[in-house]
């Protein structure tokens, strides 16, 4: 779970993560990410504030490894990192969602329980 | 049938972990689900996994032992044993925890049953050895989770823009 290269500090890592993602214009810039990468310029132009405060909004998305920038000639665009976000989802959600569906299946247990009891 | 979250805490630099979620039943009949193995057997573990209880006697002092096996173990089968120290009916199971892929680990978990606004909440504390074994514990609990969130995070997304 823990990538000691990439990441010394996970719990830090996490923090970074999850501050990032609180906040709505940066959730809407993730959420156009995963849908393929985008420039600056066209992040920009999907919400009614300056360039320069996307520019914020990316910078801390990078800086906590959500995203990454390459370069294709005069194009630098913004891309999720996959990983990054599998860690974060996966820490939240994966124990959760294991948990959530064993306790459905329990839900359904409980249901045909009752459903006897009452005959 | 209704469903309710689950909640889970694992408290940063303990060896806790607090798994807590509330059922539309009685006590009575949560405990049955939870100590008689025919419906132990029909919810515990990964869904996509068979299991197979060799032994459930929840009684203070009985044993228990079961094994996974199938879907995303492939050829492995991954065996969890424990004792029973206290079984109260309706309120209290205590009892002790391991994995055998990590032999000598032992848990010890306390499931508690209290009446929340007329359901069972069924509240289950974990102590570990260590906070190692707690978070690896964790790690090993979400590879069947990470698909499934990966597909609600794409949901979240969506909804989102």
């Amino acid at each position: 779970m823990v990538d000691n290269e990439r990441a010394p500090d996970p719990e830090a890592a996490l923090d970074r993560a999850f501050m990032a993602l609180g906040d709505p214009v940066r959730r809407a810039i993730v959420a156009r990410l995963s849908r393929g990468e985008a420039t600056v310029n066209e992040l920009a132009a999907l919400f009614p504030i300056t360039k320069q405060a996307v520019s914020r909004h990316i910078g801390v998305l990078e800086d906590a490894g959500l995203i990454t920038r390459s370069r294709d000639g005069q194009r630098r665009p913004c891309h999720l990192d996959p990983a990054a976000l599998e860690a974060l989802t996966s820490w939240i959600d994966g124990y959760r969602l294991a948990a959530e569906s064993r306790f459905r299946r329990l839900d359904a247990v409980l249901e045909t329980l009752k459903e006897q009891e009452e005959r | 049938m209704s469903t309710h979250p689950t909640t889970i805490t694992a408290p940063n630099g303990t060896p806790f972990l607090e798994v807590t979620r509330d059922f539309d039943a009685t006590p009575a009949r949560v405990f049955r689900a939870v100590t008689e193995p025919e419906l132990v057997a029909q919810w515990l573990g990964p869904r996509d996994l068979q299991i197979d209880i060799e032994e459930y006697d929840a009684r203070p002092g009985g044993r228990y032992r079961y094994t996974h096996h199938g879907g995303h173990l492939g050829d492995q089968r991954a065996s969890f044993h424990g004792v029973f120290h206290t079984v109260r009916r309706d309120e209290l199971i205590i009892q002790t925890f391991e994995y055998e892929g990590v032999p000598d680990e032992v848990a010890l978990e306390i499931h508690r049953f209290s009446v929340v606004d007329g359901r069972t909440r069924l509240t289950q504390r974990s102590v570990f050895p260590s906070l190692e074994t707690r978070d690896g514990a964790l790690a090993a609990g979400m590879t069947g989770g990470i698909e499934d969130s990966m597909n609600r995070l794409a949901e979240l997304l969506e909804r989102e823009v």
